[in-house]
């Protein structure tokens, strides 16, 4: 596997989805829960996040970083805005320069931490692949 | 009577391990991106800056109190004042905040002796009362929540104890918060209703949380100061709140007749808040 993000390999069914999970009462959460946090139903239906754009809420770049993960780290929290709700989302960000109110999109990347260290090293339950927000132009 | 004891042991591993530990206890989805919990104080730091226009300074000063607090501790872990200069050169942990924003990886323990009020006179005079105690949770991932400004178990958790002990805020005398990290003092202060939303910045700026203010808050030092082995700092606040209202605070000591301890596990996922009484 890459460690460069990719957009239309051909191994995007191995990739953990990031979707926000909808209920029968069209709440939305990011990530996706058993029962909907707001009502309490089922949750559904998912809607992919990984064709959109977000907000940049706030963010921080971390220098005091775990074992496998990369120093420093930025990290963004951002909103999407999916059929007229709000749906956040933390993740990486692809650059250190990033700004409140920039435009991202997501880009899938294999390894988001190094699976052999750290304290969840071989736990099954724990995935590592995910996506980065990348500042996009306007 | 119940013994209730808390201790952690820490400064055995790297503080980068003891980091991951921490972090461990995020959400799978958060874990992957390597969060956390100072990143997520970084996170909620700006914005709090940013929405309520607070100065950075207010953010050090919250450290430099409770540093100033600590020199009178001898069970603190740094009995050292520093000044604003000091935080704001410090280096950066989880921009914008700095080294001097976060509490230590501390090794310690504390203990606490329970009976029921209607006998503890038989036992000693020096005895304070816990007049009301609440616990209270939030989502477990921290960007769900409504409002990244406020920290809801500490809003609930704080309404209930005031109605099981039949005051509220401006009856508190003295408080210990749980500052792991500088922002957590503001926001504590204004969930638990001792500053409105955004505002706690202006009272410590103003001095009014300060050992003479008219509310001093974390006159132990606070996890700044003192230190914060995990398991021990919530029983650690209420020793601090006993030996304020049974007047035992040696030059720490302010006027106190009710006290309040609020103690935060994760980033707010559980909060317990506890009101103590004078007797």
């Amino acid at each position: 596997m890459s460690e460069d993000t990719t957009t239309d390999g051909d191994d995007t069914d191995d990739r953990t989805p990031f979707a926000a999970h909808r209920c029968p009462n069209d709440h939305l959460t990011y990530p996706g829960h058993r029962l909907c946090p707001d009502c309490g139903e089922p949750q559904t239906e998912t809607v992919s996040l990984v064709d959109r754009t977000a907000e940049v809420v706030t963010w921080t770049t971390s220098t005091a970083t775990p074992p496998g993960v990369r120093t420093p780290n930025t990290l963004a929290l951002v909103e999407f805005q999916v059929d007229g709700q709000a749906v956040r989302a933390l993740g990486g960000v692809t650059t250190d320069d990033v700004a409140v109110g920039d435009t991202v999109e997501p880009v899938h990347v294999d390894e988001l931490r190094d699976p052999e260290a750290g304290l969840k090293s071989g736990s099954g339950d724990q995935p590592w692949d995910g996506y980065r927000f990348d500042p996009v132009d306007g | 009577m119940t013994l209730l004891v808390g201790g952690e042991k820490m400064t055995h591993r790297s503080t980068g391990e003891s980091t991951d530990i921490i972090a461990s206890i995020t959400h799978p989805e958060e874990y992957k991106h390597g969060v956390t919990l100072p990143s997520f104080a970084g996170l909620t730091a700006r914005h709090y800056l940013d929405r309520f226009d607070a100065p950075r300074e207010s953010l050090a000063e919250v450290a430099v109190k409770n540093h100033a607090n600590g020199v009178d501790n001898p069970k603190a872990q740094f009995q050292k004042e520093i000044d604003v200069e000091t935080v704001l050169e410090s280096p950066i942990v989880a921009d914008p905040l700095r080294l001097y924003d976060f509490c230590p990886v501390t090794d310690g323990s504390a203990a606490l002796l329970f009976c029921p009020e209607s006998v503890a006179a038989e036992y000693t005079d020096d005895y304070a009362v816990v007049s009301g105690v609440a616990g209270a949770t939030d989502t477990h991932v921290v960007h769900e929540r409504e409002d990244p400004t406020v920290m809801g178990g500490v809003v609930e958790s704080g309404e209930a104890a005031f109605e099981m002990a039949g005051l509220g805020p401006e009856d508190v005398d003295v408080a210990e918060l749980h500052d792991m990290f500088t922002i957590l003092e503001l926001m504590q202060m204004e969930g638990l209703g001792f500053a409105d939303q955004g505002e706690a910045w202006r009272d410590v700026q103003a001095g009014r949380t300060r050992m003479d203010g008219d509310l001093p808050i974390n006159t132990s030092g606070g996890l700044k100061s003192k230190g914060h082995p995990l398991g021990a700092s919530g029983v650690a606040q209420g020793y601090e709140i006993y030996e304020q209202l049974v007047g035992e605070a040696g030059p720490r000591q302010v006027e106190a007749e009710t006290g309040l301890a609020c103690n935060v596990g994760g980033f707010g996922n559980c909060v317990i808040t506890t009101v103590m009484e004078a007797r």
